[in-house]
């Protein structure tokens, strides 16, 4: 408990025990009357000041004045006519013990979320020669400088590993509880954690630019746009007080009135008690505090999973979610070239294998990258003769004094060799020695390992149509779609292309159905921008995916795309399921008091009830990690 | 220019009202009040002084939300 807090529960001791004191003494008339006005003064006072404040701001219509003016109706009514102050007191204390409570409940489950945004790192270790450690500043560290960190440190800045092995734990950027095995010339990001042993690193990056700020900024930032659910309700607070002010005022005039002129005693006192109950029951917290906190926590939760959702409205948005398009390299496959199948090599494999791998050894293209992956041991250099580039075609090298030919179909036809056409779907990377075929490589993609499951997720939690979109050839596009069970494809697409296909797709589905396009962020930020719902995965390191997406999802698993439409589900689940509960309750309680059915007590309880009952609601949209 | 400050607020709404107040004083460009983290995250227009404008964004804060407090 804050000192806030303290100093509200110690007012609420004081003047419960004062009511149940003051129950006991026998005193009648204007000294009752005074002797009630110390709890209720002690209890009320700020809520009295907050509504003349009100009134003088030109704010009036809010839960304060509705508070003041019951009570202080009821406390003059008791005055006039029945002597019973205890129902003005009552009401003040049971209000405040429900805002306590509330603002008791929200500040635990705050703290717990920002906690967990606690990522920004507060120093830097900078070694001088003799090796001692001095603590700096993350802002005050230049580009290029070698920085320590160590086993339980965050890391402050992103940068490349100089020296030392080590595994980082991720999980307060990513959501991923499998910590990452890092080594010399590893890229590493700033916000996470050093688990086992000291690293060097030298800094690529500015703290401003690093990506613990990147996220930090993001996460701040988020919230700025609001759902029309909350839209909703601040309109609604704006007419629904005045109006249940006007309601009131009607209830406590006009039926005496109308008694009048049928000539039956008025009975004012009755009345007007039930107009202030009828204020007191009307009273709208429960809304406008449990709605916002819903979709803050809802935010809140997601982001504790890696899932940075950029504003309230995009939450609503991913709930309604009924078409997903997926870019294909990158998001559903790895986006690296894996050498998958040697077809008719007329040498050993692994012969073959070497042959290729010596001829593209000077090759920085990812398909000659993924060959000399596949070789994976060191190359002796020595052997390599005259290397000719064959733009676009692949290369003729001379290796062990002979001539060795590693491209596609085109340079073998050029060298008056017949390439034997592959039927798998992928890149094939042909071979010819001296002159004569010697097989081919087939190298492909490889799709991420949770990608299947990923789309069943997506279509068991609701969504109708997946889309792929590729620039890729047919045969591997519709290859991998197969796999997947993607119900439709487009292939051979230019980034271009992609933005047309997808306001294509966009035209024909239905009005308020949502349409997410899922990219890695690398040259389809256009198509990001264009689809209701941007969402960038992988995205840690990557501005741009930062700056055009709408959710971003910092590990690249494609499993959190459903995750994130389950979490926006429930945040707004809660949602209606608050609007609902608290108008139907107030619907009844109203009337009823109208009638003059409840009293005041009722009427406290219902609205410090339903309160209760929505921020506790609320706050469920915090736990998501079972989701 | 964009400046962070802490801010405490009790409310999640409390925190909505203080933002659209804050976002009719002159010199702000926008704002942005994260309730969870408890931040206001102002961003000034060019050649607003930060100092002053702040001033007055939190006496139009107090205004509609009494028991807010800016850290500046």
């Amino acid at each position: 408990m804050n000192k806030k807090q303290k100093k509200i529960l110690i007012r609420i001791i004081i003047s419960a025990a004062l009511l149940i004191i003051l129950h006991f003494i026998p005193v009648s008339g204007i000294p009752r009357f005074l002797l009630y006005l110390i709890p209720y003064g002690v209890i009320g006072y700020d809520i009295l000041k907050k509504a003349w404040k009100g009134i003088l701001n030109r704010q009036v219509f809010d839960e304060n004045f509705l508070m003041a003016v019951a009570t202080l109706g009821a406390l003059a009514l008791g005055l006039l006519k029945t002597g019973d102050y205890e129902e003005a007191v009552a009401v003040m204390l049971f209000y405040q013990i429900g805002e306590l409570f509330q603002s008791y409940a929200v500040g635990k489950s705050r703290r717990n979320i920002s906690e967990l945004m606690d990522i920004r790192p507060d120093y830097a270790n900078i070694e001088d020669a003799d090796g001692n450690l001095t603590r700096v500043d993350p802002d005050e560290v230049a580009i290029g400088t070698v920085i320590v960190i160590n086993p339980g440190e965050k890391v402050p800045l992103d940068g490349i590993v100089e020296n030392g092995k080590s595994s980082l734990n991720t999980s307060a950027l990513t959501g991923e509880s499998v910590p990452r095995d890092v080594g010399p010339g590893d890229e590493i990001f700033s916000g996470c954690i050093n688990m086992n042993s000291v690293l060097r690193i030298r800094t690529t990056k500015e703290f401003g630019e690093s990506t613990v700020s990147k996220v930090l900024d993001l996460v701040e930032n988020a919230s700025s746009r609001k759902s029309k659910s909350e839209n909703f309700i601040s309109r609604f607070a704006r007419w629904y007080t005045p109006v249940v002010v006007c309601c009131a005022l009607a209830l406590a005039l006009l039926p005496p009135l109308v008694r009048l002129l049928m000539s039956l005693p008025p009975e004012w006192g009755e009345w007007i008690y039930r107009a202030l109950t009828f204020l007191v029951i009307s009273c709208p917290c429960a809304l406008v505090i449990s709605i916002p906190l819903t979709f803050f926590a809802g935010i809140g939760g997601a982001g504790k999973e890696g899932i940075l959702v950029k504003g309230s409205n995009y939450l609503e948005a991913l709930s309604k979610t009924g078409t997903v398009v997926f870019d294909k390299t990158g998001t559903l496959t790895m986006g690296v070239f894996d050498v998958v199948d040697v077809h008719h090599s007329s040498l050993d494999r692994q012969a073959l294998l070497e042959y290729a791998a010596l001829a593209e050894c000077a090759s920085s293209h990812p398909i000659g990258m993924s060959i000399k992956k596949a070789w994976g041991k060191p190359l002796d250099m020595s052997r390599v003769g005259k290397v000719e580039e064959i733009g676009g075609n692949g290369v003729v090298v001379e290796i062990d004094g002979r001539q060795v030919a590693a491209g596609n179909s085109r340079l073998m036809r050029s060298l008056s060799v017949e390439p034997i056409e592959c039927r798998t779907a992928g890149t094939i990377v042909h071979m010819a020695i001296n002159g004569e075929y010697a097989g081919h490589f087939v190298i492909a993609d490889v799709v991420k390992p949770d990608a299947k499951e990923a789309i069943a997720a997506l279509k068991r939690s609701g969504v109708r149509r997946t889309v792929m979109l590729t620039g890729d050839g047919k045969a591997v596009a519709e290859q991998v779609a197969a796999e997947l069970g993607i119900d439709q494809v487009w292939s051979n697409l230019l980034p271009g292309d992609k933005v047309t296909k997808v306001e294509e797709l966009l035209a024909e589905k239905p009005e308020k159905e949502m349409l997410a396009f899922v990219g890695d962020g690398i040259n389809d930020a256009p198509v990001l921008g264009r689809a209701d719902l941007g969402i960038a995965m992988g995205a840690m390191g990557s501005d741009a995916a930062i700056e055009a997406a709408d959710v971003v999802l910092m590990d690249d698993n494609p499993l959190k795309i459903s995750k994130s439409i389950r979490i926006a589900r429930k945040c707004m689940r809660i949602v209606y399921q608050n609007i609902i509960l608290a108008l139907c309750v107030k619907a009844v309680c109203l009337v009823l008091g109208a009638l003059g059915i409840a009293n005041m007590w009722l009427a406290v309880f219902a609205d410090v009830g339903v309160m209760i009952i929505a921020v506790l609601n609320a706050i469920r949209a915090l736990f998501v990690s079972k989701l | 220019m964009k400046k962070t400050y802490k801010i405490e607020v009790d409310c999640a709404n409390c925190a909505n009202k203080m933002e659209d107040a804050a976002k009719k004083v002159p010199g702000v460009a926008d704002v942005t009040v994260n309730f969870m983290a408890q931040k206001m995250i102002v961003d000034f227009s060019e050649g607003a002084d930060p100092a002053s404008t702040m001033k007055q964004v939190v006496s139009a804060c107090k205004k509609v939300e009494d028991d807010c407090e800016i850290y500046l």
